[in-house]
């Protein structure tokens, strides 16, 4: 399982990555996997404010849907419309096109909650 | 009766093959307190008897066979084709489940998608699901659609809706904090200006009827020029065969389209079963209740049909579906697949139309007789119409009753101001002699 | 392949005649505003009626249902449909009525409809009836709304309802629906309470417990009495799930273990055909204390008849228009009628005793998390397949091959690989027999030869359809398909 170093991560299996204040936020490698076929992702409307731990998005496959919970509190600004009409993505490129969403973070410390790489990938084994 | 398959002989090989010696012994873990010796009820019956005593009741009821009905306000006597009622009294139709497994379901799977296709066209729409329950609970999950489109929490309703649809809205509503506003009607329509006044930014949806409970036509691109001001829906209640003749809720911009499919090669069976037909925008496609069919292809490529969309729904969202639907009415919806089918292009234009003609003699004829004079001056209707009346509106139905009609819905029910005012319907399967007929004995009342 | 309606349309045909216009013709252009007018016709298909006939005829072919084939599925009660109550329904002083016709002039379905209502009582052990819901789901709602509406009038503000992880899921929506916060328990491996676990989830903001007994691996409840004992000391109300009444009938009723309110699945436990996903209806029963929240309008029996009534000041007010799904509720009336008391009786006996015949065999072939005895289903898992590669889904497709619907699969949750077996009581031992030896050798094929259970079904319309697919490009009506 690609576990990218940069990143970090949560217990859920949600990736975060800092850029400079804004956290994009998407679903590791290993949960696409477990997820199998992404049929469709629920997102939040930009501006929404989220925090951290809380639901956020929903990913949904042909017979399940998960909880996507906020890396780190704040705004929404951005998210990926290009999910609604290819939701593959999220399967193909997880850490890259298959993004959900990017938060204005509030709290900065909220960050050094966050699992590093080497912690997440013991996590999965 | 019964109908167990088994006898004494192997009922004691499969007692045997369980290991013991009595059934009785399965349902000992039931507790002995709770058991009961026999239930209170009657020896079962012959088949022969058993129809002799429903055919009994039956009599008891006065049958639309046998009386002209004149009364429609949600339930309305269509003629039915007797295709309609030979495919779906199919028994690999009505016997079967819903189609969890897709490949022994195709029949019932590319109904339903035709089902949808069918009220795709009809109403203008982008999605349909596979039905409701009727017209009544599509109403209200229009509402709470619309509720989850929008993150808001207030419902404008109209008065001129059906107000058995407005009762069940406000039922399933009160555990939730949504609140339900309605919108005052005036001369037969909603009141535009108590619309505006009562709309706002936090207004998810306004709901409204046409033609509407009291037959007119709602003038609906204001409603949804306002509606979409505040950024609420729209979402319209429409009779289905009005279709073949007004413009349909897609024309109009709705984005939520629903109503009764009764019409549509049901019986009107003292109000159900009947089906709610439900059909909305695409970007509303995730958020729609029930189960939606969809059309894919198999490891062969050969085309074939599944239930779709399926992680909106209670089997696997639990508490956090878009509605608790389950079993719907499948059935009901096939008839109105096989009833819209046959129809066709020309067809349900030309079934809207003669609709419309004979209500529209009607309605001229019993303006004409004094004592009698329209509810709302110009009304226009479809196939359903109010009248103000000097006479007792019960003794008039009490004379028409004699006469094997069903005379028209007195408005004072639902609405005690409207106490002289009557509501009639005229379908295609009424006959220039009946109203004729019905008008002479209004004359003479 | 069948076509489609619009690939078989052509410009000018139509299936119906349209009815003689025998008044005068008016131009609905001089009534009606132009703006509220159709511009175009739609685009409805154009077929002729030999055409549309066939067309569904061959439909219909391409479905397994009651009729033509064993319907195993679990939970789903899939027992024979007698057609002589279909042909009671659509009589036409049944069918053939309008719902604002006078009372007078519906007394005889009133009188059925009463009749009902008390048999309903009578089955289990409930005070009252209303039949207006139009489905199981709907049934649900409709009880918890009459929950909410009892503990409001009480003053007590109760918001969750507790529900086991091995409940249907339309149990967790329509209490959500409704309102209340879904408390969920995880049950015990066979699928019934732990009386620990309850005792210590009770206080005072749970208004209801909802249970399906049996339970959804077919297990009797043994805690029953000693949990309504506790849910009604902490002042909590006991709803039952009627999804598997067809276990208990004539046997044991609810109303006596203690539960206050319920629903009954007619297309289920009454035998009322299931239409391919519906009509249902769901009836629902309540004990005296909540009879006053119960929907309007509610049926009262007069000396000089039949009467609706709507002044009640406490009802949770409509659930559907009218007076519910009355076909369905016709054909579950002729049927309790045809059975009688000791007929009825017979129904779950026999059903849990196919059960376990059934049970006792396949139970050599797979694992029963449940134990030996069941009641009317049990639930097998076939996680020992599965770690071979085999699912619980190739297994079910492959018994489509061999003319058998599938069990319903992965369900209850709780279960890896699950497939809920339910015979019903109409199903002979030679049926038993054929489809016990088929699931035997479907599980050979899989030890030997994976792929000829994993490629299936082979012999049905269509192979294995792609789901991903269909969801994820969906094509919902024509017009969407790719040209």
């Amino acid at each position: 399982m690609n576990v990218p170093k940069e990143l970090r991560y949560m217990k859920s299996h949600e990736w975060a990555k800092q850029e400079g204040g804004k956290v994009r936020v998407g679903i590791s490698d290993h949960a696409q996997h477990e997820i199998t076929d992404v049929v469709h992702v629920e997102l939040p409307a930009v501006g929404k404010k989220v925090e951290q731990g809380q639901p956020c998005a929903v990913v949904e496959s042909v017979k399940s849907a998960f909880d996507i919970y906020a890396p780190v509190s704040g705004t929404v600004v951005e998210v990926n419309d290009a999910l609604s009409s290819s939701p593959e993505l999220v399967n193909q490129s997880p850490y890259e096109k298959g993004f959900f969403l990017v938060i204005e973070a509030s709290n900065q410390a909220e960050w050094e909650k966050l699992l590093p790489a080497q912690d997440y990938e013991k996590l999965i084994g | 009766m019964n109908y167990i398959p088994l006898t004494e002989k192997e009922n004691k090989e499969m007692l045997k093959s369980i290991g013991i010696k009595d059934a009785s012994e399965l349902f000992s873990v039931i507790p002995s307190s709770s058991r009961i010796p026999a239930l209170k009820l009657p020896k079962g019956m012959s088949e022969q008897r058993l129809v002799s005593t429903l055919e009994a009741m039956a009599k008891k009821n006065a049958s639309l066979k046998d009386y002209a009905c004149f009364r429609g306000a949600g339930i309305y006597d269509h003629f039915i084709p007797a295709l309609v009622e030979e495919i779906v009294n199919r028994s690999e139709f009505s016997t079967a489940y819903t189609p969890y497994q897709p490949e022994a379901s195709q029949g019932t799977l590319q109904a339903i998608f035709e089902y949808q296709s069918l009220i795709c066209e009809l109403t203008g729409m982008d999605v349909s699901n596979a039905s409701l329950y009727d017209g009544s609970s599509a109403m209200a999950e229009a509402a709470l659609l619309a509720v989850r489109a929008t993150s808001r929490k207030k419902i404008l309703v109209s008065s001129a809706s059906h107000p058995e649809y407005r009762q069940v809205l406000r039922t399933y509503l009160q555990g939730t904090d949504i609140e339900v506003v309605e919108i005052s009607s005036k001369n037969g329509f909603t009141s535009l200006d108590d619309a505006r006044h009562k709309l706002g930014n936090d207004t998810a949806a306004v709901i409204l009827q046409s033609p509407n409970f009291f037959g007119t036509i709602e003038e609906l691109s204001s409603f949804r020029a306002l509606s979409r001001e505040y950024g609420a829906l729209l979402a319209l209640s429409v009779n289905p065969i009005s279709l073949g003749a007004l413009k349909s809720p897609g024309e109009i911009g709705a984005d939520i389209a629903f109503g009764e499919g009764q019409p549509l090669g049901n019986h009107t069976g003292a109000g159900g079963v009947t089906f709610g037909f439900l059909s909305v925008k695409k970007e509303l496609s995730w958020k729609i209740p029930g189960r939606i069919v969809g059309q894919t292809v198999d490891s062969n490529g050969r085309r074939g049909f599944v239930l779709t969309l399926q992680s909106r729904e209670q089997h696997i969202r639990r508490e956090r579906a878009t509605s608790n639907i389950c079993t719907n009415a499948a059935l009901n919806a096939l008839a109105g697949c096989v009833y819209l089918a046959g129809w066709g292009k020309n067809g349900i234009k030309n079934l809207a139309l003669a609709n419309f003609a004979k209500s529209r003699y009607a309605y001229e004829r019993i303006i004409r007789i004094p004592g009698f004079s329209p509810a709302f001056e110009g009304q226009q209707f479809f196939n359903e119409f109010a009248v103000k009346t000097t006479k007792d509106i019960s003794h008039l139905n009490k004379k028409l009753f004699a006469e094997k009609i069903i005379g028209p819905l007195a408005l004072s029910g639902f609405y005690p101001e409207m106490a002289d005012c009557a509501l009639f319907c005229v379908t295609e399967n009424r006959t220039k002699s009946e109203i004729d007929k019905m008008a002479e004995i209004l004359e003479r009342a | 392949m069948e076509k489609l309606l619009n690939e078989i349309s052509h410009e000018g045909l139509s299936g119906y005649s349209v009815p003689e216009i025998d008044v005068p013709h008016e131009n609905i252009e001089k009534y009606i505003h132009k703006e509220a007018l159709r511009s175009s016709e739609p685009e409805l298909p154009q077929v002729s009626e030999p055409e549309l006939r066939r067309h569904f005829t061959r439909l219909s072919h391409r479905n397994y249902s009651l009729t033509t084939h064993f319907y195993p599925l679990g939970s789903c009660t899939m027992k024979y449909n007698p057609p002589v109550n279909d042909k009671l329904s659509q009589l036409p002083g049944f069918a053939d009525l309008h719902p604002y016709q006078d009372e007078e002039s519906l007394q005889g379905l009133l009188e059925l409809l009463y009749g009902l209502e008390r048999s309903l009582c009578e089955i289990t052990g409930m005070d009252a009836f209303t039949l207006q819901p139009a489905a199981g789901a709907h049934g649900e709602f409709t009880g918890l709304l009459i929950i909410h509406a009892y503990f409001k009038a009480k003053g007590e503000a109760r918001t969750k309802i507790i529900v086991p992880d091995s409940a249907h899921g339309t149990n967790p929506a329509s209490a959500a629906l409704a309102g209340f916060e879904i408390i969920p328990v995880k049950s015990k491996a066979d699928g019934c309470l732990d009386l620990e676990l309850i005792e210590k989830t009770l206080n005072k903001d749970i208004a209801a417990i909802m249970l399906t007994v049996p339970n959804t691996l077919g297990v009797f409840e043994k805690e029953i009495l000693k949990i309504s004992e506790i849910a009604h000391k902490n002042g909590s109300l006991l709803y039952y799930d009627g999804a598997n009444l067809n276990a208990i009938l004539g046997n044991a009723r609810p109303g006596d273990f203690g539960f206050d309110i319920m629903h009954v699945n007619p297309h289920k436990t009454f035998s009322t055909p299931h239409g391919g996903g519906g009509p249902g209806s769901g009836p629902v029963g309540v004990k005296k204390h909540l009879e006053e929240f119960l929907p309007v309008p509610k049926i009262e029996k007069k000396e000089f008849g039949y009467k609706l009534h709507y002044n009640i000041p406490k009802s949770i007010g409509r659930v559907r228009s009218f007076f519910g799904n009355v076909p369905v509720l016709i054909k579950a009336y002729a049927y309790i009628l045809a059975l009688g008391a000791e007929g009825l009786r017979n129904v779950s006996e026999q059903a849990v005793l196919n059960a376990n015949y059934l049970l006792s065999i396949l139970k050599k072939e797979l694992p029963a998390p449940a134990g030996d005895r069941c009641m009317h289903e049990f639930v097998l898992s076939a996680k020992p397949c599965a770690e071979k590669g085999v699912r619980a889904l190739d297994i079910a497709k492959r018994l489509l091959d061999y003319g058998y619907y599938a069990p319903t699969i992965y369900f209850p949750l709780i279960v890896e690989e699950a497939m809920m077996v339910e015979p019903t009581e109409t199903e002979s031992k030679d049926e038993l027999d054929k489809f016990a030896s088929v699931f035997a050798k479907i599980l050979k094929e899989a030890a030997d030869n994976p792929a000829t259970v994993k490629n299936t079904p082979t012999t049905t319309p269509v192979s294995r359809l792609n789901e991903v697919e269909a969801a994820r490009k969906p094509i919902l009506k024509w017009a969407d398909a790719p040209k």
